[in-house]
């Protein structure tokens, strides 16, 4: 296995390059070092002299991805490209544009995007699991027919709508939670909960009829008929064969899904007021501050690959027929 | 001995036990502290001002900041010699730290004195000497801490001493010193700092007239420093700066180039503030700025309030400053102010409140909400909540909804200093340029396009169409009869009345474009709008603008782009009508008409010129009218320009926005004033009656709850009866 996890990590560093090449082209083509200088140094009075000296302190005033004008190596290594991309790779995020330290920003976003993704995702699956088996135990009953609809009415609604539908009746109407805003701590909880609540209810309709799905499949085959013919009872049968074998699709879309939970959550955490790392991506794709958004890409991909390579790895935990070589 | 056992679980004690769970929310609901007040409970009844931010400020260094939402700290922090009065109308400048006023000199070429009256093309140099009243000390501050023996504790930091340091509170020492003339020629000198990118510095440059060689002095000298390896802390007091000069302890003296009374509001802005160089050095060491430590992040100041916490990730604070010089509410204002109590505070020692709270807000509709439980004290009203809260009287007023009434909200508007205006590139063939063609064909434009509707359909009436460039509140904007816009309205029956489409049309078929074709060669006229925003709610807009053309028969081709193609545009001169907007710097018609001189043109200049407008009476009348002192003559001046901008027309004139507040009954002294930036010292709240509110508004309803739970469970019922049928039943049945 661990010459499978070292292989994994060789072959992620021609993706993050590649990655970091696209982010590069695709911020690029959108703006250029003068509308980056232009909107850090604001829209009055900002005169051609104060963009040059701006871009040439922060290393913007090099070409792109070629410096033609430069001998030998030079000619790849003296380009913003390169000079940009390479401390990635060290995870040194540098410092914004503003001048603030990146790795600092993201150690003190992290911690409330993970409060509120950990939380949503662990009680999501467990919600949307049970409702699931429920569904897969009632299968072509009413219930079960009722059940799907409900799931469609609910994958049919934007996320949004229940944002703001929770804020109006939980912290409005009700006056149960406050509508938005965090604290640190256990002072953190009132603010989390409504969030979590509305990131599990927007995912039941998608999360149970994906995994009523793998139920029914499973629940058809030889091994469930034997137990049943042992005398097991159904939920017996669900719970303890069924699920168990059910296992390896579901650890396919959640477990890749776990260090992406860093990232954030940009629509909760904008209108609940949540500092994550979600709304900080967006803050600066609107702010032109390319050094946070390409160390935010950056470590979005460095993630997505771990979650890859975790996902392959909990395989050999749930079925041992899976050998990683 | 005694040996601890555990007791065993008695039956009932499981069910005690969820029953105290549900029982917990209905208990904490008969405590004194709403279930959805987002603050801690040690905030109760504290006399804390709660607002918000939606966007990290970038600057907070005096001298890089130009924005309105980093001058909402910046002004409460740092106090420049001289402050717009709080009350007065128009707007009035008065000392801060100054003593008095300054003292203004004029010099001809060969350094002789001048009288004050001394016409201004005599003038060679100015001289304003400002002394600053003594006794006055700067916030506690880690820069200011010194030792036993009197060295200062924090300015030769090294790398092992920061270890332990992320934010300014763990310097666990703090100090003060005397605010001293010093410190404003100090920051005076940092406007042409090589790392500072002062906005201002350029505009300065014109007046200064070393400014420009200083910088560059400044710029060798950190690079030769830098090279030597020591550092790069430039001490500015060894760089001598020839327009300044400290002349005692307490006074400095700034010598312009010419006159230049606008010298004055500028010495109003934190531009001008004073900088101890004990902060610029503390702020300069190795390992701060890796800490997020600067200038631009913890600001050092005299003012009423201190920042204690800036994280713009969460929150910033700003806290009364213990060392504040003091100051007291003014005595007089203008008429009416009494009356909506804005003089009942006169004469007390400011500042009311003790801190202030800003929470990042990044969204409208939460805040709004927070607003109406009395989680803020103050808001705006966005286009969602407009109708919400406000109403329309027949007569035209605008008044809150009963709903807001009941609460005691209040409402307080103000016409803002402010121009929102479509301009025509003079440098385009079609519709710029001084012809008579083109000339007509842009008035009859102004005429079609309707910004009385524009104002009530997108703005919700929040704005006054504009006559011309000045808005109302500065000086030279003329009202009634005498300062309509005689191209565009009428005065009818005492008031402006938007001339007829017929007078457009007729306008258009005079400019060679009859039913809005071109005459000679018969094709339809198409305008090329320049936009930037293509949101859903941009699209009715665009609509309008594109029905306002059809009523003249012309065609309006849209150009949506974002900001950074338009700006470039515009550099270039490929827009040919345009968007655009400009919020006043100071209450001066010079700082509205130099949007029309021509040698600021954008193209050629890069100045702000949009409309790269260009008339040679028009620059010499504003050449003369810059320099000139207010009165009757420099009124005459202003109004020849407006009326040459008028018949011009290189804008269609647009709106002033009017700037609608809400606050609570617990707030006071609300009046707005848009100049100011120190204005929260004056502001008051009443903490209890808020707790007493707070508490009324948002009491939990549990309700809905309960049913939910009793849905919950009558709907399992069936689900259980069917499982028990299941598991009942033998394997023929359950087939």
């Amino acid at each position: 296995m661990f010459a499978y996890i070292v292989r994994r990590v060789l072959y992620a560093i021609p993706i993050l390059i590649g990655v970091n090449l696209l982010t590069f082209t695709l911020f690029f083509v959108v703006n250029s070092p003068d509308d980056m200088a232009r909107m850090h140094l604001g829209v009055k009075r900002v005169t051609p002299e104060a963009i040059e000296k701006w871009k040439a302190e922060r290393g913007y005033d090099k070409p792109l991805l070629y410096n033609e004008r430069a001998e030998g190596l030079q000619r790849f290594t003296a380009t913003i490209f390169f000079e940009k991309s390479v401390s990635l790779f060290a995870f040194r995020f540098g410092r914004a544009d503003d001048g603030r330290d990146i790795a600092w920003d993201i150690r003190q976003r992290m911690w409330p995007s993970l409060a509120i993704a950990i939380p949503t995702f662990l009680l999501g699956i467990l919600v949307n699991i049970t409702f699931a088996m429920l569904l897969a135990f009632f299968r072509a009953t009413y219930i079960d027919v009722w059940g799907v609809v409900l799931c469609v009415i609910l994958m049919s609604i934007s996320t949004l709508f229940y944002i703001i539908g929770g804020q109006y009746m939980v912290g409005k109407l009700l006056h149960l939670v406050p509508i938005s805003g965090y604290d640190s701590g256990t002072n953190a909880f009132k603010f989390l909960v409504l969030p979590i609540v509305i990131g599990i209810i927007s995912g039941i309709g998608a999360g149970t009829r994906w995994y009523r799905t793998i139920f029914l499949e499973e629940i058809n085959k030889d091994y469930v008929r034997t137990a049943r013919a042992k005398g097991l009872s159904e939920l017996r049968v669900l719970f303890r064969h069924v699920l168990k074998n059910a296992m390896i699709p579901i650890l396919t879309g959640a477990v890749v899904i776990i260090p992406l939970l860093f990232m954030g959550s940009l629509l909760l955490e904008s209108f609940f007021g949540i500092p994550g790392l979600g709304s900080y991506t967006i803050d600066a794709i609107q702010a032109q501050d390319f050094a946070i958004v390409r160390a935010m890409v950056f470590l979005g991909s460095v993630l997505y690959i771990v979650g890859l390579v975790l996902t392959d790895i909990s395989y050999t935990l749930v079925d041992p027929r899976v050998r990683l070589e | 001995m005694f040996r601890q056992t555990r007791k065993p679980n008695r039956p009932g004690q499981a069910n005690r036990f969820w029953l105290l769970a549900l029982l917990l929310p209905l208990l904490a609901a008969c405590g004194p502290q709403p279930w959805n007040n987002p603050y801690p409970a040690a905030q109760r009844g504290q006399n804390i001002l709660y607002s918000s931010f939606s966007e990290r400020p970038k600057h907070l260094d005096p001298v890089r900041s130009y924005s309105s939402n980093e001058y909402v700290f910046l002004g409460q922090i740092y106090e420049p010699p001289l402050q717009y009065h709080f009350l007065k109308r128009p707007y009035d400048l008065e000392p801060l730290t100054a003593a008095a006023m300054p003292e203004v000199a004029y010099f001809d070429a060969r350094g002789e004195r001048l009288p004050d009256d001394a016409p201004a093309d005599r003038i060679a140099w100015s001289e304003y000497t400002i002394r600053i009243r003594p006794g006055i000390r700067y916030q506690p501050h880690p820069a200011f801490a010194r030792d036993g023996q009197g060295r200062y504790r924090y300015l030769n930091l090294t790398e092992a001493d920061l270890a332990r340091v992320r934010t300014l509170a763990d310097f666990p020492e703090t100090g003060t010193r005397e605010l001293v003339a010093a410190d404003y020629v100090y920051q005076i000198k940092r406007l042409a700092h090589p790392r500072t990118h002062s906005p201002i510095q350029s505009l300065m440059e014109d007046y200064l007239a070393h400014l420009g060689e200083y910088g560059r002095t400044l710029a060798a000298a950190l690079n030769a420093q830098q090279t030597a390896g020591e550092g790069n802390w430039l001490d500015l007091r060894r760089f001598p700066l020839e327009d300044v000069s400290v002349v005692d302890r307490y006074t400095y003296r700034i010598r312009i180039k010419g006159k230049y009374p606008q010298l004055l509001y500028w010495l109003a802005m934190p531009f001008f503030a004073p900088m101890p160089w004990e902060a610029d050095r503390f702020y300069a060491q190795p390992g701060m700025a890796e800490r997020n430590l600067t200038l631009d992040w913890y600001p050092v100041g005299t003012g009423a309030y201190m920042l204690t916490e800036n994280n713009p990730n969460r929150r910033m604070v700003l806290v009364r400053n213990p060392n504040f010089h003091g100051a007291t509410y003014p005595t007089e204002g203008e008429p009416g102010d009494r009356a909506k109590g804005w003089l009942d505070d006169a004469g007390k020692p400011l500042p009311f409140i003790d801190k202030v709270i800003y929470s990042l807000e990044k969204e409208s509709i939460p805040y709004w909400n927070k607003f109406l439980q009395g989680y803020y004290d103050v808001s705006g009203v966005s286009s969602d909540s407009f109708d919400q809260a406000i109403q329309f009287t027949q007569g035209g007023e605008a008044e809150l909804t009963p709903m807001m009434k009941a609460k005691g909200i209040r409402l307080v508007t103000a016409v803002q200093a402010s121009i929102y205006y479509m301009g025509f590139n003079m440098l385009d063939p079609v519709v710029g340029g001084d012809s008579e063609r083109a000339r007509l064909l842009r008035r009859a434009i102004s005429i079609a396009v309707d910004y009385e509707e524009f104002i009530s359909i997108f703005a919700n009436g929040r704005g006054i169409p504009a006559q011309g460039p000045i808005p109302p509140g500065i000086f030279g904007y003329r009202e009634g009869r005498e300062g309509i816009n005689p191209y565009v309205y009428d005065w009818v029956d005492g008031r402006a009345r938007r001339k007829p489409i017929a007078e457009a049309k007729r306008l258009l078929a005079a400019a060679g474009y009859p039913d809005g074709r071109d005459a000679k060669t018969g094709k339809p006229l198409l305008i090329h709008l320049d936009v930037t925003g293509g949101g859903p709610e941009d699209k009715a807009r665009f609509d309008w603008l594109r029905k306002q053309f059809r009523k003249i028969d012309l065609q309006l081709v849209i150009r949506n782009t974002d900001y950074n193609r338009f700006q470039e545009k515009m550099r270039k001169g490929n827009a040919q009508l345009f968007q655009w907007g400009w919020n006043a710097d100071y209450p001066d018609p010079e700082n509205f008409l130099f949007l029309l001189y021509g040698p600021n043109g954008k193209v050629r200049r890069g100045g702000e010129n949009a409309a790269n407008y260009a008339n040679p009476e028009f620059d010499a009348l504003f050449e003369r009218m810059k320099n000139m002192d207010n009165g009757p003559e420099r009124q005459a001046l202003v109004d020849r320009m407006v009326e040459i901008a008028r018949r011009d027309a290189p804008w269609i004139w647009g709106f002033h926005p009017r700037q609608f507040t809400l606050h609570h009954a617990w707030y006071f002294n609300a009046k707005p004033n848009l100049m100011a930036h120190n204005t929260l010292m004056y502001r008051r709240i009443d903490p209890q009656l808020r707790e007493k509110l707070r508490a009324e508004w948002n009491r939990p309803v549990l309700w809905p709850l309960w049913v939910l739970l009793a849905v919950f469970v009558i709907s399992l019922v069936p689900a259980v009866l069917a499982w028990r049928r299941r598991e009942r039943a033998s394997a023929r049945e359950a087939d």
